[in-house]
């Protein structure tokens, strides 16, 4: 089991699902913020670098692959997961344009959704070296 | 002129469905047809009725003009015969004295001479005042007789001169007198008459040359033939016919004569006589140059006219079955438009569904899986198994739903074309999971024969299932129950990958086979577009490969498509 050094944000608007799979991890020895919008997600970078962020595309106000072009900018050092429930072609081949790490679909597999988050982390590590 | 043209050929409406009828087609066929011969025919027309009037008028004309020369030529050798003849009788009455003419010596001697110098005499007499025959020179023995109440003798007494009509008289053979009056100083008047030959007017006649099929002869006024005719009887027989008004100048006119016959006749009245000459020519005989004429142009009109026809019809059914294909063409790219239009909505329909289920079904599973991971960190307790089981049978549930959501996924990004590396066998599999249920229900057996080590195939991963799907959906709707359906994949050789469907149900009949890759052609009746192999068909050419169909009717049919391993397009 992993330590909690782990800085891990999640953001998605439907709460009831983000914070149960931010629940879930914890239990998992993977502590993870949540944002519920786009805005919300831009402060929590602000305030603490995550590294890795997992960001749901569909959202209200600014969408998912904005925050992360913007994210991208001003971070590029955080690893984004993005998270889909439509699949659609165009919005996941963006996506990975835009620098994304993992492009993953609803109803999420937790064991593939860790295994994600581990190789995320092993390539923001191999990044900095 | 658009209102003319749209009032002839009707509406052309812009909605191409209307044109789909078969009669819609031939209607206006027949109209072009009409129209086309019309214009070409109408100048054809006018132009033959034209020559031939011209033409008519023309043949008329140069038959009467040579009649009426003819007839004014022969009419002038009778005058001139006759004025000689007068002219030599009224010289002898003058040179000579009543008693020197009374001697029939002296007579016989002028006689003599007169003949000798002018033809057609036959004799010669002298007649008192009181008509009675004085002196005779000729074949006959007329010495004595009186003719005081002849009307020939009345009329000479009264007019000085005179030529009678063709008579038989006391000779009974045709002939004709020429008598002059004269008076002498002492107030004595006396007759002198001679008697002419008519076969002098036959000659004058026979030198007009006529011809095998003329008739020309002299009537008299009242319509007593004063020479034979060659059609209308002998001298002395009446006329069957009423001559047209006749002149001194020759007139040409058309009639009818007794036997019926329409006939050309010219006629000119002989000067102081009381008879005319006629010409008679027949309109069959006169005309046979221009019947043969008008055969020749009734010929060349009617060949024309079957030409124009023949030429116009194939000219139009070229037009018709060209306008019919392009028709046909441009509903074939509607319909399969709006055929895409279709698909195109139901993929969005399916995104959007997918994306709605999707969410709450997140929430599900995550909320599902907590429970599952609280209850993991309890201790045993009595219903724990319980617990377990029924979160196993959410979390089952909700990877069902997924699956779901995620073929419907699937069925959208097909709108989406893109060329990527694709295991063929896996998409067959993925094709077939949409029909699998519908087989299990029907009792269909799907036997899977799928080469192992298949290369990736660089091609479009929608149409390549459309492809299967469509052959698929085709190959079930051929079993009516329990049936086999077996999947093949091979590698045919370096450059294609071969995948066959084979069915053991109704087949095709040899005509189904043969229209199967058209356009609208079903026999689902309602429930097909006609378009499914269609596409099938024009996808698999667009992407370099090729399909066959061997099919046997209720025995079954095998589709067997190659593609390539890299496409051509997407």
């Amino acid at each position: 089991m992993e330590t909690s050094d782990w800085n891990i944000l999640l953001v998605d608007d439907e709460v009831e699902f983000i914070s149960t799979l931010a629940e879930r991890l914890e239990l998992r020895g993977l502590p993870a913020r949540v944002a519920y919008d786009g805005e919300a997600a831009l402060k929590a970078v602000a305030d603490n670098e995550p590294e890795i962020m997992v960001l749901d595309i569909m959202m209200p106000g600014i969408k998912g692959l904005e925050v992360l072009q913007r994210i991208k900018e001003e971070h590029p050092k955080i690893q984004v997961i993005l998270l889909t429930g439509q699949g659609k072609t165009r919005d996941g081949i963006d996506g990975m344009r835009f620098g994304a790490f993992a492009y993953l679909m609803k109803p999420l597999d937790l064991e593939e959704l860790i295994r994600t988050l581990h190789e995320a982390r092993q390539g923001r590590q191999e990044d900095r070296k | 002129m658009r209102h003319v043209f749209s009032t002839f050929f009707g509406n052309t409406k812009s909605d191409p469905k209307d044109f789909a009828s078969p009669e819609c087609y031939d209607v206006l066929r027949r109209k072009i047809v009409l129209l086309m011969a019309l214009v070409t025919l109408l100048p054809l027309l006018s132009l033959a009725g034209i020559n031939y009037y011209e033409h008519q008028v023309a043949m008329t004309s140069e038959i009467q003009n040579p009649l009426r020369v003819l007839v004014g030529k022969a009419k002038h050798s009778f005058e001139l015969f006759l004025a000689e003849r007068t002219s030599a009788v009224s010289f002898i009455a003058s040179a000579y004295s009543f008693e020197e003419l009374s001697d029939d010596a002296n007579l016989q001697r002028i006689f003599h001479v007169m003949r000798r110098e002018f033809t057609g005499f036959v004799d010669l007499g002298l007649i008192d005042a009181n008509g009675n025959q004085i002196s005779y020179a000729g074949p006959y023995d007329l010495v004595g007789r009186n003719y005081a109440e002849q009307a020939w003798f009345q009329r000479v007494q009264f007019k000085g001169t005179y030529i009678s009509d063709v008579f038989l008289g006391f000779r009974k053979y045709p002939h004709v007198i020429v008598a002059v009056r004269h008076t002498a100083e002492n107030g004595e008047s006396w007759v002198l008459r001679a008697t002419l030959d008519t076969m002098h007017f036959d000659r004058i006649i026979a030198a007009m040359g006529l011809g095998a099929d003329g008739d020309a002869f002299l009537v008299s006024r009242d319509g007593v033939l004063q020479t034979d005719s060659r059609r209308y009887g002998k001298v002395l027989d009446k006329l069957g016919f009423e001559l047209p008004s006749t002149g001194f100048e020759t007139n040409v006119d058309s009639t009818l004569d007794s036997d019926g016959q329409s006939i050309f006749i010219a006629s000119a009245l002989i000067a102081d006589t009381d008879f005319a000459l006629v010409d008679v020519k027949l309109k069959p005989t006169a005309f046979s140059t221009w019947y043969t004429v008008r055969i020749d142009l009734l010929f060349i009109f009617l060949t024309g006219v079957i030409l124009i026809f023949l030429a116009v019809s194939r000219v139009t059914s070229v037009l018709i079955a060209r306008l019919q294909e392009s028709d046909r063409q441009r509903l074939g790219a509607i319909h399969q438009m709006e055929h895409s239009q279709k698909l195109s909505s139901i993929g969005r329909l399916a995104a959007g569904v997918a994306h709605e289920i999707n969410n709450p079904l997140a929430i599900i599973n995550e909320k599902t899986g907590l429970m599952r991971d609280i209850l993991n960190l309890q201790p045993d307790f009595p219903a724990k198994d319980k617990f377990s089981k029924q979160i196993d049978a959410v979390l089952h549930s909700v990877d069902r739903c997924r699956s779901i959501t995620h073929r419907m996924l699937s069925f959208a990004k097909r709108m989406d074309v893109k060329i990527e590396k694709l295991d063929l066998n896996a998409v067959l599999l993925e094709t077939l999971g949409f029909l699998e249920r519908e087989a299990q229900y029907r009792n269909i057996t799907l036997k899977k024969e799928l080469a192992e080590n298949l290369p990736l195939m660089a091609t479009d991963h929608g149409q390549i299932q459309q492809v299967f799907l469509n052959i698929l959906n085709n190959a079930l709707a051929a079993i009516a129950k329990e049936g086999t359906i077996v999947l093949r994949s091979w590698i045919e050789n370096d450059k294609f990958i071969g995948v066959s469907v084979e069915d053991n149900g109704c087949g095709m009949s040899e005509e189904t086979r043969n229209h199967i890759f058209e356009p609208f052609y079903t026999t689902k009746k309602e429930e097909g577009t006609g378009l499914g192999m269609s596409i099938t068909y024009g996808i698999v050419k667009r992407l370099g490969g090729d399909l066959k169909i061997h099919s046997k009717l209720n025995a079954g049919t095998t589709v067997t498509i190659l593609l390539p391993r890299t496409s051509l397009e997407g």
